[in-house]
C-alpha cells in the first residue's frame, strides 16, 4: 500500500515505521525530558524494529529497555510525567494495554481532574493494533475504543506516515496522557513525509479522498482499505469521500457531520470490535448531526465480534476488507 | 484563607539528633493529625461530610517521623488513609477540611476529596484509592529525580494490604533495578479492611523486598524516634544514590477501616484495641519521653494541645462556611 500523493510528487518518501522513528528522534533531540521506555526498545529496536538506531544516538539512559512489566513501566511513566519528564512508554502489542488499565484509567486519566488542575500527566503510551498477522487472539486486537471511552485520555490512530509523524510529535508535546495506536501491518506503508518540521493538531479530521456520493469514515489501516474500496467504487460511478478523524478523542465531529450532510450516505469502518465500538460512536455522531440529510441508515463495519482466530482461513473473515466496504456502499447507494 | 501560624517547617538537612524544638514540632504535627481526624469523625457522624473517611488515628508517628526527614520538595504518595501523610508533609488543615467537604477552597477545588487529596506545593502527589496504585507514581517521581539530578527522594506510603498487589512487586523491581531514590513505607496496621493480614499474606511482607536485595527494615511504628531514625538512614542512602529502601512499621488503626466500621468484634477483639490504645499510643509514648528527658514540660504540651485544637476548630468552621464549587467546574480540568 502507498498513499496516492507520494507517487506523484517525487518528494521524500518514508515508511510509517521510519516516520515514527524520525518523530521520536526529533523530539528526543529537542527536549531532554523526553525518554522512551519499553521491552526491547533499545538494541532490539522493538519487536517490529521501528526504533532501530535510536539507542545509538540517545543512549540507554533515554532509550530504556525495561522488564516485561507493562503495569510497572506505565506506572513509572505516570509518576515521571507528573514530576517533569515526558515519557514515551512502549507497549509492544495493543492486547497488553489490558495490563496497563489501572495506571491509564484510574491514575493517568484522572490525576489532572482529581487534583483540581494542579498536577498533569504529559505521557505517551505507544502501542499497536491490527489483525491479519496470524498472531491469534492475544496479539491481534485493536482496543483503541477502550481508551477512547475514558475522559482524561486522548487517542491517536494514524493512517499514513505523514500523519503518524506529525501526530506523534504533537502527542509528545501534549500535556495530557495520550494513547498512540500504530497498526503493525502498516509499518512498511510508504508515504510522503517532508524534511521540514511539522506537527498535526489533534481533533482535526483529514479528507483522504474527496467524493460526492457516499462518506466513508475510517481509522488507521481502515483508511487504506477504504481508499482501495473508493477506487473500486469509482469504477462503477460511485464517488466516495474518505474521512479520516486521525484521533478518536478529540473527535472532529464537525468534519464528519459536514461530509455526511454533503453525501447523504455514510459508512464507518474501524478495526476494533464492532459492538460498543468506535464505529458505534461515530455512527451516532452522524445520526445525531446529519439525520435530516441522510438518505439511508448509517452502516458500521468493524472487526467481527469473535476472539481473533489463528487459522488464516478464519482470521481473514474477521477483518473489514475493501470488498466488504464496496458491497456495503453499493447497497447504501441502491446499486445491488 | 486563614493560614495556620503554628506550622513551622523543620529545617532542611535533617539532624540525626533533633533538638528539643524539632522534637516538639513533630509532637505538634502528631497532635494536629489526631485532632484533625477526631474532627473529621465528628463531621462525618454528624452528616456534614459526604463520602468516606478512613481515619489515621493510631498511626501518627509514621507519617510525622518519615515526613520530618524530608524536604518540602521531596515527594510523597499516599493512600485512602491519607490525611496524616498530607498534614505531615505540610498541608494546612483549613484547606484540607475544605477539600474533605467538597468545597471550592479545597486543595483540589473539591474535585478529589478525602481519598484523592493532593498538595503539589508540598510535594504530595496525592492520596490514592487504588490499594498500591500510587507505587508507580512514587517510582516515577524517583526516576525523574534521578534523571533530572535534583537530589529529591520519593516516599510511597501504603498499608500491608497492598502486599497482595502484583503492581507493588513490579515497581519494587524497577526501583531496585535502577537504584531509584524511593522509600517504600509499609504501614502494617495488621488489617486489610476487615481481615487480619495473616489470612491474606504468605510469609513476612518485608521478605518480599529482601528477596529483591532492597535495603529493608522492620521497626516499631509507634515510637517516633525509631521511625525518624530509620527513615533518615533510608533517605540519606537514597540521596547518595544507593537505591530504594523498604521500611515496614508495625502500627495499629484505632478506628475501623472507615468511620462507618463500628462493630469490629468479628475481626478483632476489644482487648486488642484497648491494649494498643493504652500501652502503645504514639502520642503518649512521645510525650512521656519528652517529659522524662526534660526536653519540655507539661505546660508546653498543654499549650500545643490548646493551640492545635483551636486551629482545627477554626479550620473546620472555615470549611463548613466555604462555598461549594461553581457548577461550571464540573467540566474544567478534564484536560490540561
Amino acid at each position: 500500500m502507498s498513499t496516492p500523493s507520494a507517487e506523484k510528487t517525487g518528494a521524500r518518501v518514508l515508511t510509517m515505521g521510519e516516520a515514527i522513528r524520525e518523530a521520536l528522534a526529533e523530539e528526543l533531540r529537542r527536549d531532554p525530558t523526553v525518554f522512551v521506555m519499553g521491552e526491547d526498545v533499545a538494541e532490539a529496536g522493538t519487536a517490529f524494529k521501528v526504533l532501530l538506531g535510536l539507542v545509538d544516538e540517545f543512549g540507554p539512559e533515554r532509550v530504556i529497555d525495561s522488564p516485561i512489566s507493562e503495569p510497572g513501566i506505565t506506572g513509572l511513566g505516570v509518576g515521571a510525567a507528573m514530576t517533569g519528564m515526558r515519557p514515551v512508554i512502549d507497549i509492544m502489542f495493543g492486547d497488553f494495554i489490558t495490563l496497563t488499565m489501572d495506571q491509564m484509567v484510574n491514575q493517568a486519566a484522572k490525576i489532572h481532574y482529581m487534583s483540581g488542575g494542579k498536577l498533569k500527566v504529559p505521557m505517551v503510551l505507544r502501542t499497536t493494533m491490527g489483525a491479519s498477522r496470524r498472531s491469534a487472539a492475544q496479539h491481534s486486537q485493536s482496543l483503541h475504543a477502550w481508551f477512547s471511552h475514558v475522559p482524561g485520555l486522548k487517542v491517536v490512530v494514524p493512517s499514513t506516515p505523514y500523519d503518524a509523524k506529525g501526530l506523534l510529535k504533537t502527542a509528545i508535546r501534549d500535556d495530557n496522557p495520550v494513547a498512540f495506536f500504530e497498526d503493525k501491518m502498516m509499518y512498511q506503508l510508504k508515504g510522503e513525509v517532508p524534511e521540514e518540521e511539522y506537527t498535526i493538531p489533534f481533533g482535526v479530521a483529514d479528507i483522504k479522498r474527496p467524493g460526492t456520493d457516499i462518506t466513508i469514515v475510517a481509522t488507521s489501516s481502515m483508511v487504506q482499505v477504504s481508499l482501495a474500496a473508493a477506487e473500486m467504487l469509482a469504477e462503477i460511478g460511485i464517488e466516495a469521500e474518505v474521512v479520516d478523524p486521525r484521533t478518536t478523542f478529540p473527535l472532529d465531529k464537525e468534519a464528519i457531520i459536514e461530509s455526511a450532510k454533503k453525501t447523504s450516505r455514510a459508512i464507518v469502518v474501524d478495526e476494533g470490535y464492532q459492538r460498543y465500538g468506535v464505529t458505534a460512536e461515530i455512527a451516532s455522531v452522524i445520526a445525531d448531526g446529519a439525520f435530516y440529510y441522510l438518505d439511508a441508515p448509517v452502516k458500521r463495519i468493524g472487526a467481527m465480534d469473535v476472539p481473533i482466530p489463528f487459522s488464516p482461513a478464519l482470521e481473514d473473515l474477521t477483518v473489514p476488507t475493501a470488498d466488504s466496504v464496496v458491497e456495503t456502499a453499493k447497497a447504501l447507494c441502491g446499486r445491488n | 484563607m486563614a493560614k495556620t501560624a503554628k506550622q513551622t517547617k523543620l529545617k532542611t538537612g535533617k539532624s540525626a539528633t533533633p533538638d528539643a524544638e524539632e522534637w516538639l514540632t513533630m509532637y505538634e504535627q502528631m497532635v494536629r493529625i489526631r485532632r484533625f481526624e477526631e474532627r473529621v469523625n465528628l463531621l462525618y457522624t454528624s452528616a456534614k461530610m459526604p463520602g468516606l473517611a478512613h481515619l489515621y488515628i493510631g498511626e501518627e508517628a509514621i507519617a510525622v517521623g518519615v515526613c520530618s526527614v524530608l524536604n518540602p520538595e521531596d515527594y510523597i504518595t499516599s493512600t485512602h488513609r491519607g490525611h496524616g501523610h498530607c498534614i505531615a508533609k505540610g498541608a494546612d488543615v483549613d484547606i484540607m477540611f475544605a477539600e474533605l467537604l467538597g468545597k471550592a477552597a479545597g486543595y483540589c477545588k473539591g474535585k478529589g476529596g478525602s481519598m484523592h487529596i493532593a498538595d503539589q506545593a508540598n510535594g504530595n502527589l496525592g492520596a490514592n484509592a487504588i490499594v498500591g496504585g500510587s507505587a508507580g507514581i512514587a517510582v516515577g517521581a524517583a526516576f525523574s529525580a534521578q534523571r533530572l539530578g535534583n537530589g529529591r527522594v520519593a516516599v510511597c506510603f501504603f498499608g500491608e494490604g497492598a502486599m497482595g498487589q502484583g503492581f507493588l512487586a513490579e515497581t519494587m523491581n524497577l526501583a531496585q533495578l535502577w537504584k531509584l531514590p524511593v522509600i517504600f513505607v509499609c504501614e502494617n496496621n495488621m488489617y486489610n479492611e476487615y481481615t487480619h493480614f495473616s489470612e491474606t499474606t504468605a510469609g513476612n511482607p518485608a521478605d518480599r523486598a529482601r528477596a529483591l536485595g532492597i535495603h529493608t527494615e522492620e521497626q516499631d511504628g509507634q515510637d517516633i524516634r525509631v521511625v525518624y531514625e530509620t527513615a533518615l538512614a533510608a533517605v540519606e542512602r537514597a540521596r547518595r544514590g544507593e537505591g530504594p529502601a523498604f521500611l515496614m512499621f508495625h502500627t495499629y488503626r484505632y478506628h475501623g477501616h472507615h468511620v462507618g466500621d463500628i462493630n469490629r468484634e468479628y475481626y478483632r477483639s476489644k482487648e486488642e484495641e484497648r491494649d494498643w490504645v493504652e500501652n502503645r499510643d504514639p502520642l503518649a509514648l512521645f510525650a512521656d519521653w519528652l517529659l522524662a528527658k526534660k526536653l519540655t514540660d507539661r505546660g508546653v504540651l498543654d499549650g500545643i494541645e490548646a493551640e492545635v485544637k483551636e486551629e482545627v476548630e477554626r479550620g473546620a468552621q472555615f470549611a463548613l462556611d466555604a462555598p461549594y464549587p461553581d457548577p461550571s467546574e464540573v467540566s474544567t480540568n478534564v484536560y490540561a
